[in-house]
């Protein structure tokens, strides 16, 4: 659905994207990653033609944004980092304006309208001006007129920057009822939005792609291995962490087991298994024949945020939710 | 066309929403009254006092009234056009809204010509006002109207050329004030280039008051299309849409 290649963007003093090619199948949700100056918005506004690449191309539903412009507008919402709206409207008013601008119009114009109202939460607020709406309201105002004709492509850029969490869990959801029909490319720099969001990451820094992948292969691919936590008890009341520790140790499959915890009662191991061995039954047999309490077993997946930081090979560079502005 | 009227259409009801409108409105139409009570009151005394001498013939409305008071409103629209086209680019630029109509199927030049037209519009009820004025004339009085008309396509023609000029300056900046102030300064410019004429005849100078909007606005107040008036009018415009279109192309490379 969208095609990059060896996109580039550069300015008078610096180079905001610097060839990078990137793609993404119809209907899924994409998220775009990378700290503030990434590049993020820069690649986003040449997909939506509002600026035009130093060189490479992109491609949005087979059509070039340069050669084709109007047909990959047609094609595509846009919703920008501020959105788009004007104080002066009421939110009626305004989808239909936006509508009309998108071609739509008469009966169909009035159904998308309330569907897209609908759906976006702001139904309750049409009669009210833009301008006195509250941050959250005016955010879903500017979903609402991304979708309102319907189009191929999504382009969200920080489409839940300055919400409260409530707003933000209910934008999550409503961008992920979207997909499907849609395919969404949406820029952050809040790691767990990708991971409760999107299925495929990109993530870019300084202006180039650092990883294109899923997000459990991410997760899980990174160091190549697994590793897992395990919680051990001893059935009369003791346990003897070193002996735990010992019978671990000879599991196949594992590399390395390090004590976490230890107590007279209680033992916590962090189990490392060598790359490609999946070794989380053996680990429960072992504790299990050998007479202990398995109290807890699961896998320490990397979050997303350890990838990142090893990716960019940066300082923690992000930041906190719901910062503020970047320009 | 449709997607001009779409941003004509939205222009209108922004500019009639604020106050804006009903401010120019307002401030125009009493400024004009103003003027149209001199002009009258002037021309009673002075029909009076020739009657008294006994002397001259009928004395004409077009020629002591209506000609001067249009030349009036020739200068008078030069302090308000920059009123009327700060906002339409600036505004849209310093909210981001511009993102809205760059990424959306329209072209530039549809989005320009929507917007001149409504701050043409605008202009026209202005006019509107001196139209109510004009009319007690005809009550009363017996001008004649088809110079008084030839006057008012000339004054579009010329409101034309520097609301283009208005608009592309607004295109320059993301601060309304600098767009206003910058077209106050480029109108008032155009209007004071003729007087030059008044002293030099050499080529420069000719050359320089042929610039000077108001000088061709003397024909239509006269009643008179003149084409070489006509042309520039028409040349303004023409010059003033086509530099905003590129400069809206440009805000694409730079921005």
């Amino acid at each position: 659905m969208i095609t990059v290649e060896g996109l580039t963007k550069r300015y008078a003093r610096h180079v905001a994207v610097n060839n990078i090619s990137f793609s993404v199948e119809k209907g899924q949700i994409v998220g775009f990653l990378g700290p503030n100056g990434a590049g993020k918005t820069t690649t986003m506004r040449i997909l939506t033609c509002f600026l035009p690449p130093t060189a490479g191309k992109a491609t949005v539903a087979g059509f070039d944004v340069l050669e084709q412009p109007m047909e990959v507008k047609r094609r595509i919402g846009y919703l920008p980092e501020t959105p788009p709206v004007y104080p002066e409207m009421e939110v009626a008013e305004y989808l239909r304006f936006v509508g009309k601008l998108k071609g739509l119009s008469g009966a169909n114009l009035g159904h998308r309208v309330d569907e897209v109202s609908n759906r976006c939460a702001v139904a309750d607020v049409k009669h009210k001006l833009i301008g006195k709406l509250s941050k959250g309201y005016r955010q879903r105002v500017g979903l609402a007129q991304a979708i309102i004709h319907n189009p191929d492509v999504l382009i969200l850029d920080e489409p839940t920057a300055g919400l409260d969490p409530k707003q933000i869990n209910e934008t999550r959801d409503l961008i992920k009822s979207l997909a499907g029909d849609h395919t969404i490319i949406l820029s952050t720099h809040i790691l767990p939005e990708v991971e409760q969001t999107c299925e495929q990451v990109i993530i870019i820094s300084q202006g180039r792609v650092v990883a294109t992948d899923s997000v459990q292969n991410l997760q899980s691919g990174t160091r190549g291995a697994e590793t897992i936590r395990v919680e051990v008890s001893g059935r009369d009341g003791s346990i003897e962490a070193g002996a735990v520790r010992q019978k671990l140790e000879q599991v196949a499959g594992v590399s390395r087991v390090v004590l976490r915890e230890s107590s007279p009662q209680l033992a916590v191991l962090e189990v490392e298994s060598l790359k490609g061995k999946v070794v989380r039954g053996d680990i429960a047999r072992a504790v299990v024949q050998a007479g202990w309490n398995l109290n807890e077993l699961h896998t320490a997946a990397h979050t997303l945020e350890e990838i990142f930081l090893q990716l960019t090979g940066a300082q923690p560079t992000l930041e906190a939710p719901a910062s503020g502005e970047k320009q | 066309m449709r997607n001009v009227a779409i941003i004509w259409k939205k222009e209108i009801d922004s500019y009639f929403v604020s106050p804006v409108a009903y401010l120019l409105l307002t401030m125009f139409g009493l400024i004009f009254g103003f003027f149209f009570w001199n002009a009258v009151s002037y021309f009673v005394i002075i029909g009076i006092e020739s009657q008294m001498r006994g002397g001259g013939g009928p004395m004409s409305v077009n020629e002591y009234v209506i000609r001067p008071l249009l030349s009036n409103v020739s200068v008078v629209g030069l302090f308000f056009i920059p009123m009327i086209t700060m906002r339409l680019f600036a505004e849209e630029k310093r909210t981001g809204t511009i993102e809205l109509l760059a990424t959306s199927p329209i072209r530039d030049i549809e989005v320009i010509l929507g917007k001149w037209l409504a701050a043409l519009t605008l202009y026209g009820c202005m006019l509107l006002f001196t139209a109510l004025n004009f009319s007690f004339l005809f009550r009363y009085g017996n001008p004649d109207w088809k110079p008084l008309a030839v006057g008012y396509l000339g004054l579009l023609l010329q409101a034309g050329g520097l609301l283009a000029v208005g608009t592309l300056i607004s295109t320059m900046t993301r601060n309304q004030i600098i767009a206003g102030a910058a077209t106050f300064g480029v109108c008032l410019l155009l209007w004071v280039l003729e007087w030059v004429s008044g002293y030099e005849t050499a080529t420069w100078a000719v050359v320089l008051s042929y610039c000077s909007v108001i000088t061709h606005f003397e024909s239509f107040a006269k009643g008179v299309i003149d084409s070489k008036d006509l042309v520039f009018y028409v040349s303004l415009i023409f010059l003033g849409l086509f530099l905003t279109s590129r400069s809206m192309e440009s805000l694409r490379w730079r921005a």
